[in-house]
C-alpha cells in the first residue's frame, strides 16, 4: 500500500497507544499535520508555545504511566521543546518528541528555519533521531517508543525532514510486526540473585534500618511491593522529594522527605540510621548535601535500574541493579519478619522533637497555610502539581499526600514555568479527577500563555497561585547564603492575577487573609472549569528546615520551631 | 595504565564497540565533555564485526568521574559494548610518523638511532627523513625526545589502540575485562550544586 510518511508517523503512534499530542505547527512540520487531522483517535492539543508542550507532555506521562507525546516545527519550534526535554530528561520521564526539520537536500545549508535539533538535544534526550529515509519512519518511531518507556525512562527525540513526512512509499502491514532489536540497549530487570541476597543479609541484621524510597518506587510502580518491605520488617520510609506519594505520609511508618529543604526528622533518620536501603533514587546533592559526611553511620544498599547511578555519589556496600519492582519481588521473601523497636519510637521521638510542619503562629497569610488548606479540603486527595520555588517547597511538605503518584514536580530540572502546562497535561490524562497547581507568581509569568490552552479545552485545573510578588526562593537565598543583598528579586510590576484569569475567561478568586481560605477553596472546587486564586500571601517567609548547599545535619537550620 | 598524574588527573583506557551510524562520534565526545573528560587520544577503526567499530578512548580528568565514564558510555544507545581495560593484561600500540631534520652531516647519525630503535624510514627528502614509530608510548615518547637534537619538524600520533592479551594454554581464557569496576570507583565529592 502507498503510504506518506506523515500516514506511517501517525500510523505508527496509534499502534503505540498514543492517545493526546501536545503541539504547534509550523512549515517544516506542516506534511505531518496535514495527515494528523485524519486521525481522530489522536487527540492534538494546541499549546501556545512549544514549552508548554513539552511540559504538558511531561505532567500527562508522569500522570498516566504512559509516553508523553509532543511536537514542534523546525528551528524555533524545535528549540522551544529543550527545557521541557532537559526537565524530563533529569527526572526520567518518557517523552517522544517530534519535531520537523527543512528538507533533506538544505539541510546543512542554514536554511531558513534550519536549526541542528539533534545536536542541540544531545544532552538531555535519552536518544535522538534524525530520519533521513521515508522507509525508516516505522522501525524508527516503534524504537523510539520503545528507548523512552523501557529501562530508565527518558525522552527521545525524532526530527524529520519535511520531505520524509511527505515522501510515499509502498509499505508493507508487516513492517510494524518487526521486534525492536537494538544490540547495544539491554535494560537490566531482574536483580542478580547474590547482590539481591547480599541485601537482604544487610536489612535482616540491621538495627536502625530506613528505607529512602525515590522515583524509581513511582516509575516502575513497586508501591505494593515496597509496602510490604516496609511493614514485613518495621522499616521507616523516607522518600525523596520526587519520591513523594510512593509510600502514603499517613501511614504510621513514614518519616516525610530529607535534604535541603526537608523534614529535619526525615533527614536526622538517614543521619542516625545504621542501614539506608535506597530504592530507586539516585544520591542527589539536594538529599546527601557534602558526601563526605553524608549518613556516615550508615551501610548503604542501592538498588537501581541505572548501573551508572551505582557508586556515583555515594559509594555503597550493597548495589542491585535492576528494576525496583522485580528486585523487591525478588527481597522481599528474604527479608525476616522482625521489628525494630527502639529505633521506631526514637523516631516517634525526632517527630515530637523537630516538628517541621509545625506552622508558627501569625495572623498573616503564610504560603504554609494555603496549602495546609488545600490539603484538608481535598483530603490529600487530588494529584497536585508545583512550580519551583518557595511555594514547591511547601507544597511537598503541608500536602498530605494519600493516594500514588500524586504530586508531579521538576525535581532534577527545577523548572519554573513547570506548573501550568504539567497541571493541564495531568488533568488530559485524568479528566476525572481533581488537579490543584501550586504557581509562583514568578513561574507562572514563564507559561501562563497556556491559560488559553486550558480555557479552550476547558480543563477544570485549579491554580493556586502563591503570590509574594517576588522571586521567593531567590531572596531567601540572598537573605541567608549572600548577607542580605537583595537584588533582582522582587516583582513590583506583577499582573492583577484575577482580572488576568478574567481576560482569558477563567475564574478568578483572590486570598488575602486566613479568613477568607476555605471559602474560596470551596468555591473554587464547587466550579465545574478552570479557577485561578491568587493567594496574596506574606512575603517575608523563609522556608524551613533548611540544610544549606553543601552543608550536612550539622547545619540544619530550623527557625521555625 | 590506571596512573593518577602529577595534576590530580587520572587516566584511564576504554575500548569500545560502538555501531557505525553517522553522529556515533558526537554522541561519544558530548557525553565526555558533558562529563567534564578530556579525551587524550582516540583511535577508531573497523572491528571484526559487521557495522560495527572499535574505539581505544585513553581519558583523562577526576578520578571519580573518569572511574566512571565507562558506565555512562554504556549508556548510549549505540555503544554495544565498553569495557575499561586499564587494570587488565592488554597490550597496546600507538603509531607515530615523525618528520626530522636531516643534513648531510647529521644524517648517518639520524638513521644510526632509528636502527637501534628498530624505527623504519619511510621517507626521505632533500633536508629531512620521515620515521614511522610503533610501539608504547614511552618508546615514541623517547625516540621524539632524541630526535629533537636534529630538529623534528612534524609529529603525527595515532593514540593507543589496546587488546586484552591471549590466553597462554589452548583453551584458556583470554584476558577477562574486569567485571565490576567497583575497584575503580570513587564516589564524588564537592557535589553541592550551589543552584536554586
Ligand atoms: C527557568 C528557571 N529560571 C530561574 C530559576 C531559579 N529560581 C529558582 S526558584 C526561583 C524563584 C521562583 O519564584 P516564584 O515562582 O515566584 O516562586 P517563590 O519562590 O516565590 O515561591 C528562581 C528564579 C529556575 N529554577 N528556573
Ligand atoms: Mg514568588
Amino acid at each position: 500500500m502507498i503510504k506518506t510518511g506523515g500516514q506511517i508517523v501517525c500510523d505508527a503512534l496509534v499502534r503505540e497507544g498514543v492517545k493526546v499530542i501536545f503541539g504547534l505547527p509550523g512549515g517544516a512540520i506542516l506534511p505531518l499535520y496535514s495527515t494528523l487531522g485524519s486521525y481522530p483517535e489522536l487527540r492534538h492539543v494546541l499549546v501556545r508555545h512549544e514549552e508548554g508542550a513539552c511540559l504538558a507532555a511531561d505532567g500527562y506521562a508522569r500522570a498516566s504511566g504512559d509516553v508523553g507525546v509532543c511536537m514542534a516545527t523546525s528551528g524555533p519550534g524545535a528549540t522551544n521543546l529543550i527545557t521541557g526535554l532537559a526537565t524530563a530528561m533529569m527526572d526520567s520521564v518518557p517523552l517522544v518528541a517530534i519535531t520537523g526539520q527543512v528538507g533533506r537536500a538544505a539541510i546543512g545549508s542554514d536554511a531558513f528555519q534550519e536549526t541542528d535539533i539533534t545536536g542541540a538535544t544531545l544532552p538531555v534526550t535519552k536518544h535522538n533521531y534524525l530520519v533521513m529515509d521515508t522507509r525508516d519512519l516505522a522501525a524508527t518511531i516503534k524504537e523510539a517508543f520503545h528507548i523512552a518507556r523501557t529501562g530508565r525512562p527518558g525522552p527521545v527525540l525524532i526530527d524529520i525532514p519535511r520531505d520524509v513526512q511527505a515522501g510515499e512509499i509502498k509499505f508493507d502491514e508487516a513492517e510494524w510486526d518487526k521486534p525492536v532489536s537494538l544490540r547495544g540497549y539491554n535494560p537490566p530487570t531482574v536483580g542478580d540473585v547474590d547482590d539481591v541476597a547480599a541485601a537482604a543479609k544487610l536489612i535482616n541484621e540491621a538495627e536502625k534500618p530506613v528505607i529512602l524510597a525515590g522515583h524509581g518506587v513511582i516509575i516502575s510502580r513497586a508501591y505494593e511491593e515496597l509496602r510490604e518491605l516496609a511493614e514485613n520488617a518495621q522499616i521507616p520510609v523516607v522518600t525523596t522529594m520526587l519520591g513523594i506519594s510512593a509510600f502514603p505520609e499517613d501511614h504510621v511508618l513514614s518519616a516525610g522527605f530529607p535534604g535541603m529543604h526537608g523534614m529535619a526528622y526525615a533527614s536526622l533518620a538517614l543521619d542516625q540510621a545504621d542501614l539506608i536501603v535506597n530504592i530507586g533514587a539516585r544520591f542527589d546533592d539536594r538529599i546527601t548535601g557534602d558526601t563526605k559526611r553524608f549518613a556516615t553511620n550508615a551501610k548503604k544498599i542501592h538498588i537501581d535500574i541505572d548501573p551508572a547511578e551505582i557508586h556515583k555519589n555515594i559509594k555503597v556496600e550493597a548495589p542491585v541493579t535492576g528494576d525496583v519492582r522485580h528486585v523487591l519481588g525478588q527481597l522481599n521473601p528474604l527479608v525476616a519478619n522482625t521489628t525494630h523497636p527502639v529505633w521506631i519510637q526514637h523516631i516517634e521521638q525526632l517527630k515530637a522533637d523537630h516538628p517541621s510542619l509545625r506552622i508558627r503562629e501569625t495572623d498573616e497569610l503564610l504560603g504554609q497555610h494555603v496549602v495546609k488548606a488545600i490539603s484538608d479540603a481535598t483530603k490529600g486527595d487530588a494529584l497536585v502539581v508545583s512550580g519551583v520555588g518557595q511555594h514547591q517547597m511547601w507544597a511537598a511538605q503541608h500536602y498530605q499526600f494519600k493516594n500514588a503518584n500524586s504530586w508531579f514536580s521538576s525535581g532534577g530540572a527545577g523548572t519554573m514555568g513547570y506548573e501550568v502546562p504539567a497541571a493541564m497535561g495531568a488533568q488530559i490524562a485524568h479528566p476525572e479527577k481533581e488537579v490543584w497547581t501550586f504557581a509562583g507568581d514568578g513561574g507562572i509569568q514563564m507559561t501562563l500563555s497556556e491559560f488559553a490552552t486550558i480555557a479552550e479545552n476547558n480543563l477544570p485545573v485549579k491554580i493556586a497561585i502563591l503570590n509574594n510578588d517576588m522571586l521567593g526562593m531567590i531572596t531567601q537565598w540572598q537573605d541567608m547564603v549572600f548577607d542580605k543583598n537583595f537584588y533582582a528579586n522582587s516583582y513590583t510590576g506583577n499582573p492583577d492575577f484575577v482580572k488576568l484569569a478574567d481576560a482569558y475567561g477563567i475564574k478568578g478568586i483572590r486570598v488575602t487573609n486566613q479568613d477568607a481560605l476555605e471559602g474560596a477553596i470551596l468555591e473554587a472546587r464547587a466550579h465545574p472549569g478552570p479557577v485561578v486564586i491568587d493567594f496574596v500571601i506574606y512575603a517575608d517567609e523563609n522556608v524551613y528546615p533548611m540544610i544549606p548547599s553543601g552543608q550536612s545535619v550539622e547545619q540544619l537550620i530550623e527557625e521555625n520551631l | 595504565m590506571a596512573d593518577i598524574q602529577a595534576n590530580g588527573l587520572a587516566r584511564r583506557t576504554l575500548v569500545a564497540l560502538v555501531e557505525n551510524k553517522p553522529g556515533v562520534l558526537a554522541r561519544i565526545a558530548s557525553l565526555f565533555r558533558r562529563r567534564g573528560i578530556n579525551i587524550a587520544s582516540l583511535a577508531v577503526g573497523a572491528s571484526e564485526q559487521k557495522d560495527l567499530s572499535r574505539m581505544t578512548f585513553v581519558a583523562e580528568g577526576d578520578p571519580s568521574t573518569v572511574g566512571h565514564i565507562a558506565k555512562h558510555l554504556e549508556k548510549l544507545i549505540e555503544v554495544v559494548d565498553v569495557a575499561d581495560i586499564s587494570d587488565n593484561n592488554v597490550v597496546w600500540r600507538e603509531l607515530a610518523m615523525v618528520r626530522v631534520r636531516a643534513t648531510q652531516d647529521s644524517r648517518p647519525r639520524v638513521i644510526q638511532l632509528a636502527n637501534i630503535f628498530r624505527v623504519s624510514i619511510v621517507d626521505v627528502g632533500a633536508e629531512t627523513v620521515t620515521m614511522e614509530i610503533t610501539g608504547d608510548t614511552d618508546k615514541i615518547d623517547s625516540m621524539i625526545t632524541l630526535m629533537e637534537e636534529f630538529g623534528v619538524e612534524q609529529v603525527m600520533r595515532t593514540g593507543r589502540v589496546a587488546m586484552l592479551r591471549s590466553a597462554l594454554s589452548p583453551g584458556g581464557e583470554d584476558g577477562a575485562y574486569s567485571k565490576t569496576l567497583a575497584g575503580n570507583i570513587i564516589a564524588r565529592e564537592g557535589l553541592e550544586s550551589g543552584s536554586v
